[in-house]
């Protein structure tokens, strides 16, 4: 076994060398190389999170500005309605008094016509009743001879008309 | 000489051989640091090692296939210590990090088929040399860090939570021991797998040219069936060479932990 066997002859050069180029390896890669190597990864994950952070920043942001609009939204309706219903509300109003004053000037019409017209009536019955008890008084005193006072033959006229 | 040559030596493998500096130039008083071939396999999985490590730093923010692996091993260190050690863990990510790939590297340079061009891999990791100093470091960076932070509570690492008062000297006493003998179980399993996966590689390689030269009966009984197990023991060699370099990096972290949390 050439590891016993040549002990004595070799240690002092196996130990050396390997202590001049493990040192190397420690000091030149582990030292020098490596943490530059790391620092590459950690850099690459650092700048992944963050684009990672920045997409999701830029989609909450984009969320809520559509919450926004939503809601801005709503609220325009809301009031487009509210001015909706109180244009029509108005309108039914004024439409209402337009009726009520127009209704209003109807029946004053009316009123006067009726007046009007029971006027004409009342003054052409009387004037019926003239003629009548002349007519009767005429009659009488053709048919009969007698005079009949224009009192009594009005009171007659009055009666038999107030049966018609 | 003919017959000898023939046979293989499954130990061979192991055999340090300087390739220069023999002399006076790295001999000091009988200590001789000659350049081997291990130093030469120390030095080349360094030399990949970094031209590995230096292709991921192209630093891209969408990165290509390579910066995508050495990113790999280094966010799986990372996790596996983030994993046991928690948030303290981070600042020895380049200690782990350079002892798992190192290793890695060394495991998988010494499995090449670099025989059929005629270099000799060498796997330095099947020297307990090698993988002792590895563990004695790890070792050393647990108790530094253990004292550096508990002080001399850190020996309450010996009694864990909830032990009996009667019970806490042989307690203390095993788990002490158990903590000595960390070093020597983390260099001693790289070591013995690295080791064992080659001998028997060669063993079978062995069967296998021992059988062609015996004949045609034989190489059919012995040679092709030698040679399927090689190739599936090869790439069992493979995931071995991966799981022994992440045990070690593993273990070394969850030393590190206790050192950092105590229990």
């Amino acid at each position: 076994m050439p590891q016993i066997a040549q002990l004595a002859e070799t240690y002092a050069s196996q130990i050396f060398w390997l202590l001049i180029f493990f040192g190397f390896t420690f000091f030149v890669i582990g030292r020098g190389m490596v943490p530059k190597v790391m620092d590459t990864v950690a850099l690459r994950d650092k700048q992944i999170a963050d684009d990672l952070a920045a997409a999701q920043a830029a989609q909450d942001g984009a969320e809520e500005q559509e919450e926004t609009w939503r809601q801005r939204e709503n609220e325009n309706r809301v009031s487009a309605q509210a001015l909706i219903s109180e244009a029509k509300a108005k309108g039914a109003a004024n439409s209402e008094k337009k009726i009520a004053a127009a209704q209003k000037r109807l029946d004053t019409k009316l009123a006067e016509a009726e007046v009007r017209i029971s006027d004409a009536h009342t003054s052409a019955m009387k004037e019926v009743e003239g003629v009548a008890a002349e007519a009767t008084q005429d009659i009488v005193q053709r048919l009969a001879g007698a005079k009949v006072t224009k009192a009594a033959a009005s009171k007659a006229v009055k009666e038999a008309l107030a049966h018609v | 000489m003919a017959a000898e040559e023939g046979k293989v030596d499954p130990m061979h493998q192991f055999t340090i051989e300087p390739l220069f500096g023999t002399e006076k130039l790295l001999d000091f008083d009988g200590i001789n640091l000659a350049f081997t071939n291990s130093a030469m396999w120390m030095a080349i999985t360094t030399v990949l090692l970094t031209v590995f490590v230096a292709g991921g730093l192209k630093r891209e923010l969408v990165p290509g296939r390579w910066q995508m692996a050495v990113e790999f091993f280094t966010g799986f260190i990372d996790d596996m210590l983030e994993a046991n050690v928690g948030k303290e863990g981070r600042k020895y990510v380049p200690y782990i990090f350079s002892l798992f790939m190192f290793i890695l590297f060394a495991n998988l340079l010494g499995l090449m088929p670099l025989g059929v061009i005629g270099v000799h891999p060498f796997t330095f990791t099947s020297h307990f040399t090698v993988t002792g100093v590895l563990a004695i470091i790890s070792f050393a960076i647990v108790l530094v860090v253990g004292f550096w932070k508990h002080g001399f509570k850190f020996f309450s690492l010996f009694v864990p939570h909830g032990t009996p008062l009667p019970m806490v000297p042989a307690i203390a006493l095993i788990e002490f021991f158990s903590f000595l003998i960390r070093p020597f179980s983390l260099a001693l399993r790289l070591f013995v797998a690295m080791m064992a996966g080659h001998v028997l590689l060669k063993v079978l390689s062995s069967f296998v040219i021992d059988g062609i030269n015996a004949g045609v009966g034989i190489a059919a009984l012995v040679s092709i069936p030698s040679f399927a197990l090689m190739i599936a023991i090869s790439a069992l060699e493979i995931l071995v060479a991966g799981i022994q370099a992440y045990v070690f990096a593993l273990l070394t972290s969850l030393y590190i932990n206790d050192a950092e949390h105590l229990h």
